[in-house]
């Protein structure tokens, strides 16, 4: 952040608020730390199998998983970057919201429940089933830990805006201290507390995000007397933009080139849910595909009434503050809820202003840390189970020394995210998740897909299809406006942007698509119909599901 | 063909039926039929509702007048596309459910327990 943003009204705003109430905001912090911790602690005593440390033990119930699988799912991207999303472009930023939740059909009809029945730990288990292991597992452990880094990347960049904003902490050294510790904190919970101890951790967190949403959503329409039409109305005239502020176009409209971008966003929504590895996972820790099933029922249900909270949050933002202010305390709007908070509760240096904006901020730092637990586990039981016991150890390695280099791997992750944490803090973490949806959507969906409902999908067709989507979407993003040539790249100060795309997903799904289904024609060797056989009685069936 | 590494047997692992009885009950008429009730009533309904979400993201690029006319004050018919958007996908996870506990559980439930007890 400059120096000339510092005397900003919008920023100087939230300092005195912050620094006034520091103790506050830190008390409610240091209150979720430990409350986790403890949590961690307590489920670590009770993680002795593998089984307990990749799947929970496989004994929540729909409810309890439903609840993590929202946990895990509304990430910092949902609520501070949905929000300031919209804050920012009024319309734009609810596509969104729509994209988030209606992918959850893919999971539900065609993923949730064959995939629970067929694997055990990873979705490597149901890539590698009907193929060659060693190659596909080692294709599946890659492409799941470059989902989870992009998305870790985002989560990161969320916690730095956020306790930058809410400690007045705005050197570099202090927001990376920041992001190193949650790194810590991370590490601390996946290794000692594994699946069970992150499932905790992410259903706390569910609770807290949808009590302190449901908060600011009460407080903000009870102040425009729950007149929905007087909200949009205030917040499109507050916004300076009029009524476009209300209508589709406003940050994807103005040229050809941003409407296929808007449609490529909306594509890579819809597709990526059904194949982010950290949400897959998930399904393990509950004992049938029917419970499966269910708890993606309470998901949808509880991450559909959260979405809908945050467009009031959203335009609650706008009706409520200056745009000048909301850009000048974070350039993506990734402030906007709390600050919004922060103005419902009494303006800046108000009690109840300092009190509502502590409280969002501690619902935000613990919704990144559940978030990035579910992801670091998902990249570190995909190494340790993918490429670890079956690529390097030819599935001879014992649970034990499975589950030491899954704790091992964790760290190792941890601190490769806090290396990268650090350069994408001025971006909006909604944009920067929709890149881990593009990438999970061109990489994992169409072998998930492949492998289960078609019986001629070969080895060759999985790693093209894996290898090709996953290549095709990070080097679209690598030459896209998204790395460099704009003033909100990671490097404004250098252009080799040749792809004008900020989100390679139009291109990079069909292509990923594509190439699962030519490798699989054009591939010399026949499908393993016994295996496919297994795996499709197995998927459909339950028969001999772990 | 052969795998160059199996996957290794689960030590406490439940029971797996060979994959002889694998292929003899994925080609039964009974397993038959439980595959097309999945597949009928999952796939074009994914085809549906993929085409509805495209419709509502292409109508938001490409026809921004219309969705920008007010139906009731300042709620206008690109909110309300929105907003049924999240109708249709309650009621898609409502009727798949249903459909999924009436015509697909027993049918797996009968499949699963016999091959189980064949083991």
């Amino acid at each position: 952040m400059s120096a000339a943003a510092l005397t900003h009204p919008g920023v100087q705003l939230a300092a005195e608020g912050a620094s006034e109430h520091r103790p506050l905001i830190i008390a409610l912090f240091g209150v979720f730390v430990v409350a986790t911790l403890f949590i961690t602690v307590w489920a670590g005593r009770q993680t002795k199998s593998a089984s307990d440390f990749y799947a929970g033990g496989r004994q929540f119930t729909a409810f309890q998983n439903g609840l993590a699988v929202s946990g895990d799912y509304m990430s910092a991207a949902s609520f501070l970057g949905i929000a300031g999303a919209i804050a920012l472009f009024g319309y734009d930023g609810f596509l969104y919201s729509i994209g988030f939740l209606v992918a959850w059909l893919v999971a539900l009809l065609l993923v949730a429940e064959p995939l629970r029945n067929s694997g055990r730990y990873t979705m490597g288990d149901v890539l590698a089933y009907r193929m060659r292991q060693r190659p596909v597992r080692t294709a599946a452990g890659t492409s799941t830990i470059v989902v989870s880094i992009f998305y870790l990347l985002a989560q990161m960049a969320g916690a730095g805006v956020l306790v930058s904003l809410l400690l007045g902490i705005t050197s570099d050294g202090g927001k990376i201290a920041i992001v190193a510790l949650v790194g810590l904190l991370m590490i601390v919970y996946v290794t000692i507390g594994g699946m069970k101890g992150t499932t905790w951790v992410q259903m706390v967190k569910a609770v807290l995000l949808i009590a302190g949403t449901l908060l600011i959503t009460f407080l903000i329409l009870l102040k425009f007397n729950f007149n929905i039409s007087d909200l949009l109305g205030t917040a499109a005239s507050n916004s300076g933009k009029g009524t476009a502020f209300l209508e589709p176009g406003l940050k994807y409209g103005a040229t050809g080139t941003s409407k296929l971008d808007f449609i490529s966003l909306g594509i890579a929504l819809v597709l990526g849910t059904a194949g982010l590895p950290h949400i897959l996972i998930r399904f393990y820790t509950v004992p049938t595909a029917k419970a499966a099933r269910k708890s993606v029922n309470w998901a949808i249900g509880i991450i559909g009434a959260f979405y809908l909270m945050t467009i009031v949050l959203g335009f609650g933002a706008a009706a409520l503050l200056k745009p000048d202010d909301i850009i000048a305390s974070n350039k993506a709007g990734n402030t906007a809820a709390p600050l919004a908070a922060l103005e419902i509760g009494g303006g800046a240096g108000s009690t109840g202003g300092a009190i509502l904006l502590a409280v969002i901020s501690a619902v935000a730092f613990a919704t990144i840390l559940a978030v990035v637990a579910g992801l670091t586990l998902a990249s570190s039981s995909s190494f340790a189970h993918d490429i670890y016991a079956n690529v390097i150890r030819r599935g001879k390695a014992t649970e034990k020394e499975e589950v030491r280099a899954a704790r091992w791997a964790t760290v190792a992750i941890g601190v490769v995210s806090i290396a990268l944490g650090a350069l994408a803090r001025d971006m909006n973490v909604a944009g920067l998740v929709a890149l881990a949806f593009a990438v999970a959507a061109s990489a994992n969906l169409p072998t998930i897909l492949y492998s289960l409902f078609w019986k001629r999908f070969t080895t060759q067709g999985a790693l093209w299809s894996i290898y090709g989507g996953l290549a095709s979407s990070v080097l679209l993003v690598l030459f896209s406006p998204v790395v460099s040539s704009k003033p909100s790249s990671m490097f404004p100060g250098v252009d080799f942007a040749w792809f004008p795309l900020e989100n390679p997903g139009l291109i990079s799904i069909p292509l990923g698509f594509l190439l699962g289904w030519a490798g699989s024609l054009i591939s010399k060797e026949e499908p393993d119909k016994g295996k496919y056989a297994e795996l499709e009685v197995k998927s459909l069936t339950g028969t001999g599901a772990h | 063909m052969a795998t160059d590494a199996p996957p290794p047997p689960a030590s406490t692992g439940p029971v797996q039926p060979t994959t002889e009885a694998f292929v003899a009950v994925q080609e039964s008429a009974e397993f038959g039929a439980l595959r097309r009730s999945h597949r009928a009533f999952a796939f074009p309904l994914t085809v549906a509702f993929v085409l509805w979400y495209l419709l509502y993201v292409l109508m938001s690029s490409y026809a921004g007048d219309f969705m920008g006319t007010k139906v009731v004050g300042n709620i206008n018919v690109a909110l309300v596309f929105g907003l049924l958007q999240f109708v249709t996908t309650f009621l898609i996870a409502w009727l798949y459910s249903r459909h999924a506990s009436t015509q697909l559980d027993p049918k797996a439930a009968a499949i699963k327990s016999r091959m189980e007890a064949d083991v």
